[in-house]
């Protein structure tokens, strides 16, 4: 079995984010792979394993030919990955990216399926997998907090507002996973060293025989009016807690009139 | 100008779902026809909810057992195109975002994600959050219609305009294609007790901070019913299952706006801020005084959890 895992690789979020002049997030400093995607990762890795054949292969879309992300995702075991880079991405909105992204598993080929993250940790849009799916035409199962593959057939929990359901398809399709669907590997020194000289495939939009007005802000078809900082909460009142921590809650209550 | 909003509309329970009037109500300010669509059972309830909100008609499709956002998009970019929306509105839910990405590619138009504030200024004018809610966005559409648009929960308010039920139009099965080999085949509905996370008053939510999962029930579902609230959690403890998805309050969980949110234990990653921090008033308890919670807390009380919260479960016993 052949699985593509469409992974990004983002800004540090432990770091404030900015903006650049342009209104696009500053991605120029050190970016890492988004720990959202390690599940995904991890996931076809088992999936692989457990068919007994196939291999993982990494799609990534990122500015500046950035691959230390990518290098952290191969050391966990996948074999290859596809990079697009590009500046002529440069300002893509979802759909955009979900055309390149899908462009790259046609460039693949032969696989069964894709797994994604559930959203992004900078975008956080969200549309990505369904639009992966819509543009491969293939059907696309999201939310999944657990997979199983078998007889040509995917089975996910697909989680919902009040539950999960079981959801099931044919192959090849896309799914999107949850940060539950399983616990990520920490990548070994010898699956470190490995990566190094694990083959990646750096090409560019029009490799992918994209047109510059279908991706970056052409393709966005939006512009950005206002950027503002958001009206910050009146400062509040902090304690250390020495032992009247409990009363100072009980009064503020009582002065909202909740207890 | 915008002329005519459509509203991808979900229930729950029978009934339409809050985001789904908040929207209708939004969508009845910036528009001169609102009308909706539904996939689902009890759709005379939800043309009775959408038309005491302002829509005259509701559009109701078949999604057979197929997954039903995906399998929508089909028959929303057919009927988009015989009547020509300005916008359709979804919900930054589970089936609203699986419907507006489909569609989007249907249409080839770019979709505007987490909606917190629209309006029509010449023109659709469409704002939203980043970086955990600091800084606001607002972004306009350059292209032809209809304008995309996911709007998270509690952006807008949901008020009744006094209208009959929506007039039900019965939509034809369109061909979705291989989208529609994905089948739902069971439904599990995990049993909560308590009020529901989204329409309580009062919340209480335990992060990593409480310590392991036995923690939760003694710690933070006992503090929620002392004070009439209900109980949710960070995206740290749900990823680690020591709760169910349910009850996550976040970017990807759940966003509530209670009166009173008490953030137990929590740090506060941007990932937790979006969803809580148009609270009314936030009370927050953890050790780490740098904790970003503390940014946006009210009260917020630097200690230890285990201490400070059962001594206040007992000072709220003792009071009641």
């Amino acid at each position: 079995m052949n699985v593509v895992v469409c992974v990004k690789q983002i800004p540090d979020p432990a770091v404030p984010g900015s903006l650049a002049a342009d209104h696009t997030l500053d991605r120029s400093g050190k970016l890492i792979l988004d720990e959202s995607d390690s599940y995904g990762v991890e996931m076809a890795l088992q999936l692989v394993d457990t068919a007994g054949d196939g291999e993982v292969t990494l799609v990534s879309m990122v500015p500046n030919g950035e691959v230390s992300g990518l290098r952290t995702a191969l050391a966990m075991g996948a074999a290859k990955a596809v990079l697009v880079s590009d500046d002529a991405l440069h300002g893509s909105d979802a759909l955009s990216t979900a055309k390149v992204l899908a462009k790259c598993v046609e460039r693949v080929g032969n696989i069964d399926l894709v797994l994604t993250a559930t959203e992004s940790t900078d975008g956080y849009t969200g549309t990505i997998p369904a639009q992966v799916g819509e543009l491969l035409g293939w059907p696309s199962l999201t939310f999944a907090k657990h997979i199983e593959v078998g007889d040509g057939k995917v089975t996910i929990q697909r989680q919902t507002e009040a539950g999960y359901d079981v959801v099931e398809s044919s192959l090849p399709a896309v799914v999107s996973v949850t940060a539950g669907v399983v616990e990520p590997r920490y990548p070994s020194f010898k699956g470190i060293m490995a990566a190094k000289s694990k083959p990646v495939d750096q090409v560019t939009a029009a490799d992918l025989g994209l047109d510059a007005s279908q991706v970056g802000w052409a393709g966005a078809r939006q512009e950005i009016t206002n950027v503002a900082e958001a009206p910050a909460r009146q400062a509040g009142e902090k304690f250390e807690d020495d032992g009247t921590g409990a009363e100072k809650i009980v009064a503020f209550l009582e002065r909202l009139k909740v207890v | 100008m915008v002329d005519k909003v459509w509203v991808y509309a979900e229930s729950a329970d029978g009934k339409p779902t809050s985001v789904t009037l908040e929207m209708v109500t939004k969508a009845r300010e910036i528009g001169s026809t609102v009308e909706a669509l539904y996939t689902g059972a009890d759709a005379d309830a939800v043309a009775a909810g959408v038309g005491e909100h302002g829509a005259t008609k509701l559009f109701v499709l078949d999604t057979g057992d197929g997954l039903p956002g995906q399998v929508a998009a089909a028959a929303v970019a057919q009927l988009a195109g015989e009547h020509k929306p300005d916008a359709i509105l979804f919900a930054q839910s589970y089936d609203g975002r699986d419907a507006v990405a489909r569609l989007s590619v249907k249409l080839d138009k770019p979709v505007l994600t987490n909606g917190m504030s629209l309006s029509d200024d010449g023109g659709l004018q469409f704002g939203t959050a980043i970086f955990g809610g600091l800084t606001l966005v607002d972004a306009k559409l350059t292209g032809d219609g209809p304008a995309l648009i996911a709007i998270r929960p509690k952006s807008f308010a949901a008020e009744p305009s006094g209208g009959g039920a929506a007039a039900i139009e019965q939509v034809a099965a369109v061909d979705a294609g291989r989208a529609a080999e994905a089948k739902v085949l069971e439904r599990h509905v995990e049993e909560q007790q308590g009020p529901k996370l989204e329409e309580a008053s009062v919340v209480v939510s335990g992060g990593r901070g409480i310590g392991a999962a036995e923690n939760y029930a003694p710690l933070v579902e006992e503090l929620a019913k002392q004070l009439k609230g209900a109980w949710g959690a960070s995206r740290a403890i749900v990823d680690a299952g020591w709760v169910p998805y349910a009850l996550q309050v976040g970017q990807t969980g759940k966003t509530v706006k209670p009166k009173v949110y008490v953030a137990l234990g929590i740090s506060g990653a941007t990932q937790h801020l979006v969803g809580m921090k148009n609270s009314d008033n936030i009370i927050a308890v953890n050790k780490d005084a740098e904790a970003p919670i503390f940014s946006v807390a009210d009260l917020g009380i630097v200690g230890d959890v285990h201490k400070v919260v059962p001594a206040l479960i007992e000072a709220l016993k003792a009071k009641s």
